[in-house]
């Protein structure tokens, strides 16, 4: 029963500071830099008015009908 | 005013309560309920509760205790074990042994669990009518093949999953 709650304040204050850490490095590395990579790799080769050619002649504009 | 009156002609003494009325015999002391006492916990926090676990030592208890004022080298050990049982009810130990409670929550949650399926189940077939014209397989590719047309979530998304060049999702 020595140092009860000193014991259970270091063993919980360590664990909530690996838990939350653990936390935001998994998002990091696991979201966050998933996304970067996907917008850098999407909009290396785009080009935007071959894109609105094909959306053009798929018919889905109002007022630029394909022709 | 009326209360009062009835007050003047009932008397003060059945006003009381009958504990009040009790005291009247007993030098204006009240007895003090049980609940007002200080208690007995068996707490992890509570090291040393207000009162001891046994409150009316027999006869055989009152003379260990008596005998416990004296050296403590005398008492034997099942003396001093029976000393501790007077005085706690559970050690540290009894206090924080686990029990098999999780069992009982976790199958009492998993059977619920499945009565609302089955209730789902019998209202999807028995009480619920068919569902919107908007979700047949026509009306779904079509609805794909235009949101796939109108780029959709390009980067991310379902248009990103598509392979224009092959228009076939990709791999």
């Amino acid at each position: 029963m020595r140092r009860l709650l000193a014991r259970r304040m270091k063993f919980h204050l360590l664990g909530a500071f690996l838990v939350s850490v653990g936390c935001a490095t998994l998002y990091k590395f696991g979201i966050a830099e998933a996304r970067k990579r996907a917008y850098t790799e999407f909009y290396k080769s785009y080009d935007p008015m071959k894109d609105f050619e094909a959306m053009k002649a798929a018919g889905v504009f109002e007022s630029a009908p394909p022709k | 005013m009326l209360a009062s009156r009835v007050f003047g002609l009932v008397g003060r003494r059945s006003i009381c309560t009958s504990l009040c009325l009790r005291a009247h015999g007993h030098a204006g002391v009240v007895k003090a309920e049980d609940y007002a006492l200080p208690a007995y916990v068996d707490r992890r926090d509570v090291p040393l509760p207000e009162a001891a676990f046994v409150r009316d030592l027999s006869a055989q208890q009152k003379a260990l205790k008596e005998k416990e004022k004296a050296s403590w080298t005398a008492l034997s050990v099942d003396e001093k074990v029976e000393l501790y049982r007077m005085k706690f009810n559970e050690t540290y130990a009894e206090m924080n042994k686990g029990t098999n409670e999780w069992k009982t929550i976790l199958g009492g949650v998993l059977f619920f669990l499945g009565l609302t399926g089955v209730i789902l189940i019998w209202q999807k077939h028995f009480m619920y009518g068919p569902i919107p014209h908007t979700f047949s397989e026509d009306w779904l590719s079509a609805q794909t093949k235009r949101m796939l047309d109108m780029r959709v979530n390009p980067l991310e998304g379902i248009s990103a999953h598509w392979d224009y060049d092959k228009n076939e999702w990709k791999k």
